[in-house]
Formats: C-alpha cells, structure tokens, sequence
C-alpha cells in the first residue's frame, strides 16, 4: 500500500516538474519571440517588393523574395560608401584605443608611479558625467584642431575611454606579482615585460574590450551626426537616420537599410558572444 | 624610480586623449553655462556675456523645461522597473535547470542589445505604425482599436518605454543571470527540505542573495535612462506636442537647433546634479538595504 | 569647393523633395557651362537648420544653400551670407519682376541676400457645393463677409460637422491674420514685442472666436486622422493651407469631388487681405571659394522657363510674375488665387529671434484657443516672452551694432 503512494507520489512530482519544464521553455520562445521578432521582420520586409509591406493584415514573409532593395540602397542611395566609412572608423578606432586603453590599464593595475591611486578615483568619478555634457565644447575644439568633418573627428575623441581602462586594469590585477618581477631581476625593460609577458596574459580581455570598441563605435549615431557634415563621410547609422527622414514610405528600402547596418554587428557578436558576455559580467563584479 | 618614470609613459598617452577630449570640454561646458553664447557670439566673440546663474534661473522657468523634466521622470519611474523585471524575468527563465537550447535563447535575448538604435527604430517605427503595424494587429486580435503610437500625446511615451526595455532588458539579464549562477546550491537545497515553495524561495533565498548587484544594476539603469535621448530624436522629435521631449533632447535643441550653448551646457549641468542626487539617494537605500540584511 | 583641372565643383544643399527634384535639372545646367559641375547633398528639412549652423561652426559650409527665408535674416546676423546687390545688378537680374512681399524677404539692412527660387502663402482652401448650398455664392473677401459665410455654413452643417477647420497646433493662420493688420508685430527696430497693439489683439480675438463660436473644432494637427478625406467626406468646409495641398487634394480626393473645392485669397479686415510670405530663396555663403561659378547656378535656376520646368516637378509655385504668365500655369483655376494673393503678402520680422518667438506664438496660441487665457492675458504673456528673447539683440542694438 504504501509502495503505491510513494509510485503515486513521484509520478506526481514528475508530472509537475513537466509541466514547470513546458511553463519554463514556453515562456523562454515567448520571450525570445518578443526579443527576435522585430529583427527577423526585418529582414523579412527587406526582401519584400515595394509597397508590399503596406497591406493589412500586415505581411509576415515576402511572397516572392528579391534583393531589388539591396540593389537599390547600394547603387542609388550609396550605401557602399557608407559601409565602407563605418567599417574603416570602427576598425581604425578599435585598434588604436586598444593600444591605448591596454597600456592604461596594465599601469593601473601593476605599476607603481605617483597619484595613482588618486586619478583613478578622479577617473571612476567621471564616469558619472554624461557624455553630452562635452559635446559642443568638443566639437567647438575640434574645428579650432581642424577636425571636423573629417575621419579624425570621430576617431580622435575614441582613442582613450575610461570604461575601457577599468576593464584592463580589473582584469591585469591577477597578473602574479612575481612573475613580473622574476622578469625585471632578469634585466628586462617594462616595454619587454609588456611585450613578451603581460599582453598574452592580457589577450582574452583585449579580445573582450576589442568587441565592446567595434560595437560601440560602428553603433555610435550622435557624435558623427554631430561632426560630420559631407554626406559622403557618413557612417551607416548617420545615413540610415537620414534616409528615414526623407523616405517615410518606403518601408522595404529602410528595412534593406537597417539590415546593412545591422548584420555585420550581429554576426561579430555571435562569432564572439562568450568574450562579450565574459566583459559585462567581469565588469559588473567590481573590485 | 627609473620604473615610475616609465609608468607614466604607459598611462600618458590615455590619460591626455581623456584630459584633451573629455575633461577640458566638461570644464569648458561649465564656464560656457555661466556666459550667454548664443549664435551671436558665434559670429563674433566680442558678443559674448558672463552672466552668472542667469541662465539656471531663466531655466527653471521656462515650462518646456520642466515638461521635458516630467516626461523624462515618467519614463525613468516606468521604464526602469519594467526593464529590472524583464531583465530579472529573463535571467530567472535562462538560469533555471529546466531551462533547454539556453545558448540560442540567450543569444535570441541578447540580440536588440547589440543593434544599432537607428536601425530598430526604424523598426519599430513600422512595427508601431497606426495602419499597417503589427502591434495595432496583435490589438486588433484582441478587439482593441488601432492606438495611433506615435501621433497620439498620451501613446508616444509609452511607446518609447516599450522600445527602450525591448533594447535594453538583455544586457541586465546577462548580469543578473551571472548573478543567479552565483548563488550556492546549498542555500536552496536546505530550503526546499525546509519545505518552501518555489516562491517563498525566490523571496528569500534568490532576492536577498541578488540584493547587491539588484542595487548597483539599478543604480546603472536608471543613470542610464536619465539620459534618454536617441529613441525620441529617431522616433518622434520630441513629438508629439512635445510629450517625448526628455531633458538631454531639450538640451540638443537649444545648443544645436538654436545655437544656446550657455542655456545647453546650463541644462546639461541641471541633469548631471539630478543624476548624481538620485545615484546618492539609491545608494543610501542599498546600503540600508544591505544592513538590514 | 575643389579645383581638379579646369573643372569647378560647386556644392548646392537643397532641402527635401526640391533637392531629390533639382538634381535631374543640373545636367542641362552642366551642359550650358561646361567648366562646371554641381555636387547636390539632399538635407531632410528636419535636421537641416541644424545641419546649417554646425556647418557654419565647423568651417564647412557649401557655395550655394536653399534657405527657407525665415532663416535669411539669421544667416545675416551671423555673417554667414554674402550681400548679392552686385551680381544682380551685372546680371540685370530684375528685381521688380519678383513679387514684391517675397523679394523683400532677402533684403536686410538695405542689402539683397538671397533670390528667392520658391514661394508659398496661406490662404483658404473651401468646398464650393457646401457654401453654395448654405447660400454662400462667392468667396467672402472681407472679415465681415467671412463671419457671415461661417455662420451660414454652420447652421445648414449637420451636427459633427464643421465650417472650417484650425488645427490648434499650427500658428500660420494666426500669423497671416496678424500680418494684416498695420501694426508691425515687433516694435522699434524689433527691441520689443508689439502683441499688446489694438491690432495684433484684434486679430487673436478674431482667430479665437473661430473656436468659440463653434465655426471650427478645438483640434491638433495630429488628432485629425486624414485631413484629406475629412475634407472630401465635409467634415470641415475650409481650411488655410498652401499650394502643396492643391497636388495633394488632386491626388487624393475622387474624381467625382474634384469640382466641388477652390481656392480664394484671404479676407483681410476691410477687403482682401495680406498673407504670409513664405518659400524658400537661394544663397551664397561668404566662405565659398567658387562664388562666381556659385552664382552662375543661382542666376540659371532663377530663369523664368527653369523656374517653370521646377515647378511643373514640383508643384512650387515660382516667383517670378513672368513665369506666371505661361499658359498652363495662367490657366489653372486654383493657382489663380494664388497668383492674386502673392501681390499681398508680408515678410514675418526680419530678425533672427523671429523663429523662437514664432514657436511660443504657437503655444500661446493654442492655449488662448482652447479659452486658458484672455485675449488680452495672452497678449501680454507673448510681449513679456519676446522680451526675454530680444534682450540680447537689444544690448547689441545699444552697442551699437548695425542693424
């Protein structure tokens, strides 16, 4: 008898937690269903004739699929150009602050020099300034440096970011002290120990920190709509936000749009999420 | 001591492009907020004026002020919980060990976060469109008449809080879920043999282990949301009837549309002190928060 | 501007659906000058006068630019623009063939600054079968005349239905009724407001009894849904719009209803009225390297049959009076109206400041509409805010700065 209520009971259990399984995984597609769906509705209508998408109910997929948008965003609209521009400043800006931001934050982290201690608090304190905050006396600075409306213009200010050398530096603390100095008892230069030692040490997070530069660069609006005048030197997402302001009807073309420049982020995110997620997490256990 | 010196090469190069490209325009800012530049001044320095707190004070009367003030308060006080749940939600969902295909939900989750925000805007402008929409569809399933999102005054806010958790709510969630996985096994295992249910262990095991970093993403979030300004700048221009005017557009407008860079730099300066009260505030409560603990 | 060999780039920003149109005219231009060539950037109207003035900051302006000519006399102020007196007169480019309200548009402080390549005004838009049926044959040409249409119109409207429509939210109807008046809207070299005058108060009071007396409903631009078939289903008999609307109204309304709208001047207080003095004109910058062959296309797009070939892509109404004579444009009924009331129209105050005082026009506006404040309240609320505005001109005026 009492072998039938325990059988009883652990079917019940197991019942229960089938039912908790399909209430967890549903509720999961529900919600990466709200997240995705925007995205792949997208692209959906970018491969839609002209003018298809204005039907209702509204359409869910193409009735026959054609890259006439893409055709037309790339040789009419330029969005070769504006590619190009986008690929050439993320890329140029990632390289350049991670020169500068992974020389900072090692020497925050590891090297002793006077006030160290004190800019980095003056540093995390400026974290809470609002970047817009310097936008016009920037740009204004910038003209006088003849920056503007030039590539330099939004390389320039990227080269160095406060987030980036907390980064660096949060990661560079679990560099064993001793190794480092095992190297300068052996006569080696600081540049030697950076070069040879501390940078391969480093590489995980410099691959993280390069994710976070190339998406936050290629996604930056504000700044180079603000210091870029030539329609030619426009980024993707500067472009797409004057496109939209001039092509209000044209559903299909602004979707063929918004997938330029979305694509490329996305598929570096996916080739490199795990580095991605690694920094967001690392960066919110602070020390 | 040669080591030192050598340091300081290390940091120079970030620290000046930081000095240069950051501090000095701030200062700049702050100078500015006291004169009354103008486009006048633009053309001419000589048309330059100091007049101390004079824009503060101008500031704090002008209505369109304080209605881009409420508007951004509304969106901070409705957004930010909205986002922290659907964060919190998502994490929970993704953390839990009945949970399948984690990486693709997480990866399906994660995805509006990494997009550009012109690009979804465009999107969503679409998708909230009063005719051919989806949402007005999905209404009209359920017998709710078509709501004109981005023409009507009393929609335009909500729909922007709608846009801005749908972008935003994955980045929380991998935190919050880093956050889930650190909570040891043990603290729930000897409550489930206390016999508490799933949600008594949620209230007291799972929120007060998640308190610290709950504090500091909230801290972050609403800093964050403080500083609304692209999705009306895309979506709706401040529009309509400037109900989705925040304080960072109004401040956009009056130092770029209009050339009062005194008055911008003076509203830039307002928000930052809100900010950093609030971000006080918070953190006051969260260390109560963390005693009472 | 670049020089590459003998070939001189000259870069033209237009504005909207003018710079998609202008560009399939600059080959014909290209071809007629030869050394020439013209770089078109398209600006969204949106984003423009920020666009302009971030230029003008950076050092980046191009040689020609459309400029809506509200925003002539802030270009002035910044010496931004360069004085075209001399270049009109070698080309004997004649003024007087300009309508004389839109010329004087581009003329601050005694000096032409731009030449105007488009225009645009205000005026009553109305269904002739609802007027006719309530007994209003003609078109009212005095305010008088008008009160007494509306009225008629009101009575034989069923309910929900409206004599015209004002949306709320726009303050170009305002503007246009104020205009008429003989006070100017700013006074004394435009120092201070001038809303407190007998003239601007009759004219609100006038616009706000067009709400209160029920001839129009108390509603934004936005909460019309689609202004077009409100009009063709006669929901309202009339409204105050531009020629834009006239393509719009054909495009959109049935065949069947396409003879029962037109268009009339404004009534002004005794008779016809003046409206506002709208369009855009085309300017050169002061920093332009290549200012003679800049000026070469300004002089071309201002030709009469350009002007005319502009218009017929563009539904623009062109400037010139000569340009109104070709035979289709003369022949259009509705375009008509147009070319009477661009005999009578007034430039907005010819200051920078105008833009910010015509934004809190608008607010005020809808607010005394909507019966928030007293006529005479509104007036003072709108001269003591155009005080704040026009403080700095005053200093600068009492510095003794030119005007």
């Amino acid at each position: 008898m009492s072998g039938d209520r325990r059988g009883g009971k652990r079917r019940g259990v197991r019942r229960r937690r089938v039912a908790a399984a399909f209430a967890v995984n549903g509720l999961l597609v529900a919600a990466a269903t709200f997240a995705a769906f925007p995205l792949l509705w997208m692209l959906a209508v970018s491969l839609m004739a002209p003018g298809e998408a204005s039907a209702y109910p509204p359409p869910l997929l193409p009735a026959h699929a054609t890259l006439a948008n893409y055709r037309e965003l790339f040789a009419a609209a330029g969005m070769g150009r504006y590619l190009a521009n986008s690929v050439l400043l993320a890329v140029a800006a990632t390289a350049l602050s991670l020169v500068f931001n992974v020389m900072a934050g090692y020497a925050f982290a590891k090297l002793r020099f006077a006030g160290r201690d004190r800019i980095f608090k003056l540093m995390a304190a400026a974290l809470v300034i609002p970047g817009q905050v310097a936008m016009v006396p920037l740009f204004l600075l910038l003209k006088n440096l003849g920056l503007v409306n030039s590539y330099g213009g939004v390389i320039v200010p990227a080269l160095a970011s406060i987030f980036g050398i907390f980064l660096v530096r949060q990661y560079a603390l679990s560099i064993p002290d001793d190794l480092l100095e095992a190297a300068r008892i052996d006569g080696a230069s600081e540049w030697k120990i950076f070069g040879a030692i501390v940078v391969p040490l480093l590489r995980p997070i410099i691959v993280t920190l390069a994710v976070f530069t190339l998406l936050g660069t290629w996604n930056d609006f504000m700044w180079p709509l603000i210091v870029l005048s030539d329609q030619e030197l426009y980024t993707l997402p500067v472009a797409l936000a004057s496109l939209a302001r001039e092509h209000v009807q044209d559903n299909e073309l602004m979707m063929a749009g918004a997938v330029v420049t979305t694509l490329p982020v996305l598929l570096v995110f996916l080739a490199l999420q795990r580095y991605y997620v690694e920094g967001l997490t690392l960066g919110s256990v602070k020390g | 001591m040669r080591r030192r010196a050598v340091a300081w090469w290390f940091v120079a190069p970030a620290l000046c492009v930081i000095s240069v490209f950051f501090v000095l325009p701030v200062a700049a800012a702050l100078a500015m907020s006291v004169t009354d530049f103008d486009i006048y001044a633009l053309a001419d320095w000589r048309n330059l004026r100091v007049v101390g707190l004079r824009n503060y004070v101008e500031l704090l009367q002008r209505p369109l002020f304080w209605k881009a003030l409420g508007n951004t308060l509304y969106f901070v006080a409705v957004g930010v919980p909205l986002s922290l749940a659907a964060s919190l939600g998502a994490a929970l969902l993704l953390g839990s060990p009945l949970a399948r295909l984690q990486a693709v939900f997480r990866t399906a989750l994660f995805a509006p976060v990494v997009t550009t925000i012109v690009a979804v805007a465009v999107i969503w402008r679409y998708l909230l469109g009063t005719r051919y929409g989806f949402v007005n569809y999905a209404l009209g399933a359920l017998g709710i008449e078509p709501i004109d999102w981005l023409g009507d005054p009393r929609f335009a806010m909500p729909a922007i809080i709608l846009f801005a958790v749908w972008k935003n709510f994955g980045y929380n969630m991998i935190i919050l879920l880093a956050g889930l996985q650190n909570i040891p096994r043990e603290l729930y295992e000897a409550a489930r043999m206390d016999g508490a249910s799933a949600l008594a262990r949620f209230r007291f095991v799972t929120l007060p282990q998640l308190g610290p970093i709950l504090a500091i993403v909230g801290i972050l979030t609403v800093a964050g949301y403080f500083q609304l300004f692209a999705e009306p700048y895309v979506m709706t221009q401040g529009g309509p009837l400037q109900s989705t005017v925040s304080v960072l557009y109004f401040m956009y407008e009056e130092g770029f549309k209009w050339w009062n860079l005194g008055n911008a730099s003076a509203v830039a300066f307002l928000l930052f002190l809100l900010i950093f009260a609030v971000t006080l505030v918070q953190m006051r409560f969260a260390r109560r928060g963390e005693a009472w603990r | 501007m670049q020089r590459a060999s003998d070939v001189t780039v000259v870069r033209f920003w237009a504005m909207g659906r003018e710079g998609e149109v202008v560009s399939a005219l600059i080959p014909d231009f290209e071809r007629e000058h030869p050394g020439i060539r013209v770089d078109v950037q398209q600006l969204p109207w949106t984003a423009a006068h920020q666009k302009l003035l971030t230029a003008f900051a950076g050092d980046s302006t191009p040689d020609v630019c459309q400029l809506g000519n509200t925003w002539v006399p802030e270009f002035v102020a910044l010496g931004a623009l360069e004085p075209l007196d001399a270049p009109i007169a070698r080309a004997a480019l004649d003024a007087g063939d300009f309508f004389a309200g839109i010329w004087d548009t581009n003329v601050i402080g005694g000096r032409v600054y731009g030449v105007p390549w488009y225009v645009d005004t205000r005026l009553l838009f109305y269904r002739t079968d609802l007027f006719a049926q309530a007994g209003v044959t003609r078109a009212p040409a005095s305010w008088a005349e008008w009160t007494r249409a509306l009225a008629a119109v009101k009575a034989h409207a069923g309910a929900g239905r409206y004599a015209m429509l004002l949306p709320s939210n726009e303050f170009e109807p305002l503007l246009a009724l104020a205009l008429q008046q003989d006070e100017p809207l700013l006074r004394d070299a435009a120092r201070h407001g001038n809303f407190a005058s007998a003239g601007f108060r009759r004219a609100l009071a006038f616009y706000v009894a067009l709400f209160r007396d029920g001839y129009a409903p108390i509603a934004t631009a936005a909460e019309i849904a689609n202004v077009w078939s409100e009009f063709g289903r006669g929901t309202f008999a009339s409204f105050v719009s531009g020629p834009w609307n006239i393509g719009e109204l054909d495009r959109r309304l049935p065949a069947a209803l396409q003879s029962t709208w037109s268009t009339a001047p404004l009534p002004g207080p005794r008779g016809p009225g003046a409206s506002i003095a709208g369009g855009s004109s085309l300017v050169l910058f002061r920093a332009s390297r290549g200012k003679d062959a800049a000026w070469k296309l300004v002089e071309w797009l201002s030709r009469p049959e350009i002007e005319l070939r502009f218009h017929r892509m563009t539904g623009d109404l062109p400037p010139r009076r000569s340009a109104w004579r070709d035979a289709a444009l003369a022949a259009d009924a509705r375009a008509r109206a147009f070319r009477d009331q661009l005999e009578r129209v007034k430039p907005a105050p010819k200051v920078p400041e105008w833009e910010r005082i015509a934004d809190e026009l608008r607010v005020i506006a809808e607010r005394t509409a909507r019966g928030d404040m007293s006529v005479d309240a509104a007036a003072r609320e709108l001269d003591a805010r155009a005080e704040r505005i026009l403080e700095k001109r005053r200093w600068l005026l009492a510095r003794g700065a030119r005007d």
